[in-house]
């Protein structure tokens, strides 16, 4: 067997270098940044709304050391030209199911969604897989970390954030078990509307019940440093219920915002919002409580057919208005390389630029509890960037040139460029 | 009880058994005359005609005069109905008295076991759903609990039909007597039935409306081939053959599907009379063009309860205007001269009858229509005329006595006679007690009694005689028996009275008021004149204010449709997709729905100049590949080859996505059925021309496409174990598939050519034969190398050609083979991924295939991303390097070239259609919106007054609330606000029983 496999992997070289290609295999994760590099006259876009046009940044040991106008600029080893460039700090995706899923279809490659309705222990981190095929392609689009985040049942799991480019999960950890993940018991849609609600109403009732026993054992097993008997799923919230790991509560409906808020107040915790459709109804509500939103992609159909038709595109816009700080999130993992877009997305409709760009790094960084290492392009952050040719945010200048994660001059190789190259040269375009 | 049943049985079956000539009698004959005159009342023959003073004389079953100063011959019953009146009784042309309940629809494709045809033992049609030879009569047995319902609102006969499948049998007319089953039918095979609805048929097929319409097509055509065949015997087109010379039923319940129902009607030279869902007045225009004669429900939405915001968030404009609207469904037919019927069926309860019959009045539905679709109509329908609808000389005696004029509120049915046979409606109906009378009672003096109200529910006051103070008496009235009990403000005690009514004229009440001591002292009171109740305030006495309808009946549906005018855009960024390419600083010209002028400086006569400067002018959007638009469901891939299927059969105009796309700058829209099968069904090319019918809506003079589908769908790789039945399982079997088709077709062809052949009419093979014809084209679903390669080179074998690709995500694989066939590809910018046959899709595979020489475009299969191909196309300038224009074309002139419309629209060229756009930016940045969108001219979309829209449609919501909240205030009955929520279809997209377009609560 370990000579066929030898057999095959040789072979497979063969083939690879036949074709003027790198297999995905041999896209290797970067080594650490070993000298200072400078990257010079670019525009930078901080990512705090300030924009520094011909700036320069300087990086050293994965830190940023400067960044500014290049007059003050400290020198480097190794030195960038980016005139006309844009750089940006690196996109943050958060609550994805990327590396937990690689084939939608494919059961056997399906590590997201665990059986039960508490499974408040399971982490998601240690299923990540960082072979996955598609994690190179986000970055080549300017994603370089994620939320990789459990689904299903009423007590999903916990996220960590991880950046994505890694030999392995261990690695790939950014910050570990972030978050713990809650489905808000709500009415579920069918295509045909809201079936059986008078069932549905009672349901809810159980796992709001089910939901509120949970967090008053949590609470009470926090309580002691070393409970008698150990239980996973109790365990899980020490950190919740000390302030370092956050509590993120999924949720759409304007009714449901607000009893989630008021539920998870009862026990002295602010729960990050992940998805609310209706948040804009109820945005002093969650400004008075300082309630952070993640909300879903800006590519979105109306909810109801009498919606202005463009207000998945201006929720953005609508929330940040009201003074909420706010991100974007988006269905699925491979989607994940259109991020940038959802920002550009909120821009076209009246979101200031720069505050677009937040949704996809600070805000993001500051809601996932890692502003302090990452989310803009400031002194002592990792240097965490990119840069571009163009407008990042917009499609037809979204073309990423470069990118460091902690310093580390990654690959911006990926399958599909392979494929590209692979039948470019079959028609002989190269 | 043992002893009690026997007897019952004997007493019952006596009792049902009496006059059937047939049947022997246990004991004694004892038929008696049943000859009654009814004399004195006003008898309304029939809408617009009555008699007063009049005499109706009835024999048996039959009534043998009616007239004015009729002398009743001896032996003879006579009724004194004097104040009095008699109608026709009422037919109610579609309900299921005394048969089986409605099927209930089982579609479930996707969910269940596949069926692939009949489980049906005998020598029936294919197909379950098919069932034409299913008599009502033969399940009939009279009901009477159901009876007495109907009775008691004033129905003296009924259609009954079995509501089961698509070709659902013959139904029979009744009598609502409950004699005996053999003496009340009236029409034993009285009309044929048919619907849209597979009932409880086993069979998959069909699992789309379209299927329903393609199978209900297809078994007209069998039919018409039976008749000329002897090699086998089928008992259902047998039947439906039979059938056909009766009156043809069919039951919808939307008013899309009334024009849908129609359609196939005209196809096979008939005129259905159509059960539709009482929403016809959205669609006015259009159904009084069928020229079909309706039968209308009275289904009324009940007022949303809207108190708390939240809930009346939930409705959607359409919803609310229904409620608001329903009502007047009646008076627009009436109005637009359509022959219709009312039906009780439908109606959560049937006391809500009159009160909605009288609502439809208040809406302006007119007495005498009210009454000829509750008579003549119906009775013409079923081909009863000579029998009933009207009191006449020789037709059955069914009529009701009631207390005043049928439509007047209060009205009471005293009593509903079918067939000679007298039902008592409304007990009490001997004397009506109503008015006032003078008393004396005992210590209370010299007093005034008046009795409102109406019978069976009266309110009686007293007051003394000069006095004006009224204490409310308690009156329990039970046949001639009464008691009044009172007890006068400031009084000690209370007032009994135990009276009974006298036999004479005027009415006086005789009888005695029981003391508390025991004893008791004579009373009675005289009538003295009619009592008239202070009119109460209610609605009928305020205008009626309704809200405008709007086209489509849905949100941002218009009021007032939008034209086409003449416009010059001036000073603007023109993308021509023409040999000049992109030109800056000029005008476009628009005007009749074409572009007129495309330059520098042009002067447009009359024409309302714009000012586009900084703006981008394009031609539309066109999207290759969507699903947007339709009714219940997108595949019907029960069946490997479902050719016959048609989108055009099923296109539904209300959906908010179009205007949703229009939005975006897409102005034409190729919609496709889904992927589910090897050869899917006929699509259907559309201009979003937003507010227009569906078959406005239609692109008009374009080729006729076909959805093919290669791999894992096609497979059903993805459906669970479920699934593992239909033929194929693999890549192997779809090939196949499509060479058993197309010898199928090419033999067909060769029979269809021979001289006299009776060759089955098959529209599966039609649509073929139409593309070996070059007739219809193909753009097949695809996604792997090796399934293309195979499909590329059976068309070279079999004869027939590809047109297009779409989706075809290895498209970048085989670019030069395509090209070298001029094979056209549709493509996603960069999805992958979601199963396993798009692992190897990438984002630039529309670049290397546009660089082979495929004309290349990006499609959407999404409601959602439809509007955005703008942004889809500017993706293949990152992925690859598309210059802007050759961007630009992907979802413009490109996708044009592919359905063979470039000639009309594409580019901007001059007398093109004017399906124009103005976009706020270069269209393939994300910062550009589209401002207008322009279909023939017309702008469908504008940005400020999409503003002005949704302002007014908050308005018209807020109204709608506030008088919903109004008729909850007034006590009226409400129901619960539930969200609605509109289907958005994907090729995967299995199920279709969807109730996206039905618009009733």
């Amino acid at each position: 067997m370990q000579l066929i496999l030898k057999y095959i992997s040789s072979l497979s070289l063969f083939l690879s270098i036949g074709c003027y290609l790198q297999a995905q295999p041999t896209v290797y994760p970067a080594k650490a940044q070993t000298s200072a590099i400078s990257i010079k006259g670019a525009t930078i876009h901080v990512g705090n709304g300030q924009v520094i046009p011909n700036g320069t940044i300087v990086f050293d040991q994965g830190k940023i050391t400067y960044v500014g106008e290049g007059a003050g600029a400290p020198a480097a080893a190794q030195s960038i030209d980016a005139q006309g460039k844009h750089i940006y700090p690196g996109f943050i995706a958060p609550v994805t199911n990327l590396g937990l899923v690689e084939v939608e279809s494919v059961r056997a490659t399906l590590d997201n969604t665990e059986v039960g309705e508490n499974n408040a222990h399971v982490r998601a981190l240690i299923a990540y897989n960082t072979d996955s095929k598609v994690i190179n392609t986000l970055r080549s689009n300017g994603v370089l970390l994620a939320q990789v985040t459990p689904e299903g049942g009423l007590v999903t799991g916990q996220s960590s954030v991880v950046q994505l480019d890694a030999w392995n999960w261990e690695d790939a950890a950014y910050k570990t078990d972030d978050a713990i993940h809650i489905n808000w018991p709500s009415i579920r849609y069918s295509r045909f509307g809201a079936t059986n609600e008078a069932a549905q109403k009672e349901r809810i009732q159980q796992e709001r019940g089910i939901l509120s026993d949970l967090l008053k054992d949590a609470k009470a097993y926090c309580e002691v440093d070393n409970p008698a008997v150990f239980n996973g799923r109790l365990e899980a919230f020490r950190k919740v219920f000390d302030g370092t790991k956050k509590l993120m509560v999924h949720v759409d409906k304007k009714n449901d915002i607000i009893a989630a808020v008021q539920f998870f107040g009862a026990f002295g915790l602010k729960p990050v919002l992940v998805g609310g459709a209706d948040a804009h109804l109820v945005s002093s509500f969650l400004k008075e409580n300082e309630i952070p939103i993640i909300i879903h992609q800006a590519h979105s159909l109306p909810s109801n057919d009498d919606d202005d038709v463009n207000l998945p595109y201006k929720q953005a816009k609508l929330l940040s208005d009201a003074g909420l700080l706010v991100a974007y999130g988006m269905d699925g993992f491979w989607q994940q390389r259109n991020l940038p877009f959802m920002a550009g997305t909120a821009a076209a409709f009246g979101l200031d630029k720069e505050k677009a760009l937040a949704t996809i790094t600070l805000n993001t960084a500051k809601i996932l509890g890692v502003d302090q290492t990452t989310g803009s392009l400031e002194k002592g952050k990792d240097a965490n960037l990119f840069i571009s040719a163009g407008d990042a945010l917009d499609m037809k200048g979204n073309q990423i040139e470069k990118a460091f994660i902690v310093g580390r001059d990654i690959s911006l190789e990926n399958l599909h460029k392979q494929l590209f190259e692979r039948y470019e040269y079959k028609y002989g375009q190269k | 009880m043992r002893k009690i049943l026997p007897f019952c049985l004997l007493f019952f079956s006596f009792y049902f058994l009496k006059g059937q000539e047939t049947f022997p009698v246990n004991g004694s004959h004892d038929k008696r005359p049943k000859k009654y005159a009814f004399v004195n009342a006003n008898i309304i023959t029939k809408a617009g005609q009555s008699i007063k003073n009049g005499t109706l004389l009835v024999n048996d079953k039959v009534i043998e005069a009616v007239g004015a100063g009729q002398k009743v011959p001896a032996g003879y019953i006579t009724i004194d109905l004097a104040g009095k009146f008699i109608y026709p009784s009422l037919i109610d042309p579609f309900t299921t008295y005394g048969v089986p309940g409605e099927a209930k629809e089982t579609r479930s494709f996707g969910r269940a076991a596949q069926v692939l045809t009949s489980t049906k033992n005998g020598p029936y049609a294919w197909n379950e759903a098919v069932r034409p030879e299913t008599r009502a009569i033969d399940v009939f047995t009279h009901d009477q609990k159901q009876a007495e319902q109907l009775k008691k609102i004033g129905f003296g006969a009924v259609q009954t039909l079995v509501k089961d499948g698509i070709a659902r049998g013959s139904s029979a007319v009744v009598a609502l007597n409950t004699n005996s089953d053999n003496e009340v039918v009236i029409i034993p095979d009285a009309a044929a039935h048919y619907s849209f609805d597979k009932g409880s048929a086993k069979t998959s097929y069909p699992a789309s409306l379209m299927g329903s319409i393609a199978l209900l097509r297809q078994t007209y055509y069998d039919a018409q081939w039976y008749q000329q065949q002897k090699k086998e015997f089928n008992i259902s087109l047998e039947a439906f053959n039979k059938w056909q010379s009766l009156p043809q039923f069919f039951e919808v319940n939307d008013v899309l599907d009334v024009l849908r129902a129609d359609k196939i009607a005209k196809e096979f030279g008939k005129q259905y009379i159509i059960k539709t869902g009482g929403n016809d007045y959205q669609r006015i225009k259009e159904i009084k063009a069928t020229g079909a004669s309706l039968v209308v429900p009275l289904n009324f939405p009940k007022a949303y309860d809207v108190e708390d915001p939240y809930e009346a968030n939930k409705l959607s404009l359409a919803q609310l205007k229904h409620w608001e609207l329903a009502a007047s469904n009646p008076a627009t037919l009436e109005k637009e001269g359509i022959s219709f019927a009312l039906t009780a069926s439908g109606l959560d309860n049937v006391r809500d009858f009159w009160p909605n019959v009288r609502k439809a009045i208040q809406y302006g539905l007119s007495e005498d229509a009210a009454l000829r679709a509750l008579t003549e109509t119906p009775a013409a329908f079923l081909g009863a005329t000579d029998r009933l609808g009207t009191l006449e000389k020789g037709k059955l005696a069914s009529f009701i006595i009631t207390s005043d004029s049928l439509f007047k509120e209060g009205n009471i049915i005293y009593e509903n006679w079918v067939e000679g046979d007298k039902y008592v409606a409304n007990q009490g109906a001997g004397k009506d007690l109503r008015g006032e009378y003078a008393s004396t009672i005992d210590d209370f003096g010299p007093a005034k009694l008046a009795i409102g109200g109406k019978p069976g529910k009266y309110e009686a006051f007293i007051s003394k005689a000069d006095d004006t103070t009224k204490t409310k008496v308690n009156l329990v009235v039970d046949g001639d028996l009464l008691s009044l009990s009172f007890n006068p403000k400031g009084a000690k005690k209370s007032y009994r009275i135990s009276a009974y009514v006298m036999a004479t004229e005027p009415l006086q009440l005789k009888g005695e008021v029981n003391r508390e001591d025991g004893s008791s002292t004579a009373w009675s009171a005289s009538y003295t004149g009619a009592y008239t109740q202070k009119a109460e305030k209610n609605a009928g006495d305020k205008p009626l204010e309704l809200g405008k309808i709007i086209y489509p009946f849905a949100s941002f549906g218009y009021e007032q449709a939008p034209q086409a005018t003449a416009i010059l855009l001036k000073n603007a960024t023109v993308w021509t997709n023409e040999a000049e390419g992109i030109l800056e600083g000029a005008d476009v010209l628009i005007a009749d729905g074409k572009i007129k002028a495309i330059g520098k400086n042009l002067s447009g006569g009359g024409a309302t100049v714009v000012d586009a400067s900084g703006k981008h002018i394009t031609a539309g959007i066109i999207d290759e590949h969507s699903h947007i638009a339709i009714s219940r469901g997108i595949n019907e891939g029960t069946q490997s080859v479902t050719a016959e299927v048609r989108i055009g059969d099923i296109i539904n105009s209300e959906d908010v996505n179009i205007y949703r796309q229009l939005a975006g700058g897409v102005t034409s829209s190729h919609i496709l059925h889904g992927s589910a099968n090897a050869i899917g069904g006929q699509s259907q090319l559309i201009k979003l021309r937003w507010g227009k019918s569906p078959e406005e809506l239609k692109f008009g003079g374009s080729d006729g496409f076909i959805k093919f589908a290669l791999g894992e769908n096609v497979k059903q790789s993805n459906w669970g174990d479920i699934a593992r039945v239909r033929f194929p399982q693999t890549r192997m079997g779809v090939e196949q598939v499509y060479v058993d088709a197309f010898t199928r077709a090419k033999e067909y062809k060769a029979k269809l050519a021979m001289k006299g052949s009776n060759t089955r009419r098959d529209l599966e093979l039609d649509a073929l034969v139409e593309i070996l014809d070059n007739k219809r084209f193909i753009t097949c679903h695809s996604y792997v190398q090796s399934e293309i390669n195979m499909l590329m080179h059976l068309a070279d074998s079999l004869g027939f050609k590809i047109n297009t690709f779409t989706h075809i995500l290895e498209g970048y694989k085989l670019a030069d083979r395509m090209a070298a066939r001029s094979i056209a590809g549709a493509t996603f910018a960069d999805w992958w991924a979601y199963k396993m046959e798009v692992q190897e899709a990438i984002p630039y595979n529309a670049y290397l295939m546009e660089k082979q020489g495929v004309v290349t475009a990006i499609n959407s299969d999404d409601a959602e991303m439809a509007r955005r191909l703008n942004q889809e196309a500017a993706k293949v300038i990152k992925y690859g390097g598309l210059t802007e224009e050759e961007a630009w074309k992907l979802v413009t002139l490109n996708p044009a070239k592919m359905l063979h419309i470039d000639n009309r629209v594409g580019s901007l060229k001059v007398g093109k259609d004017a399906d124009v756009v103005v976009w706020s930016d270069n269209p393939l940045t994300i910062y550009a919106r589209a401002e207008k969108t322009f279909v023939d001219g017309v702008k469908y979309w504008d940005v400020e007054e999409d503003q002005k829209l949704r302002d007014l449609q908050q308005k018209e919501k807020a109204r709608l609330i506030a008088k919903s909240l109004e008729e909850k205030g007034k006590g009226n009955a409400t129901q619960k606000a539930t969200e609605k929520t509109t289907m958005v279809y994907h090729c995967e997209t299995l199920s279709g029983d969807n109730n996206e377009d039905v618009n009733h609560n």
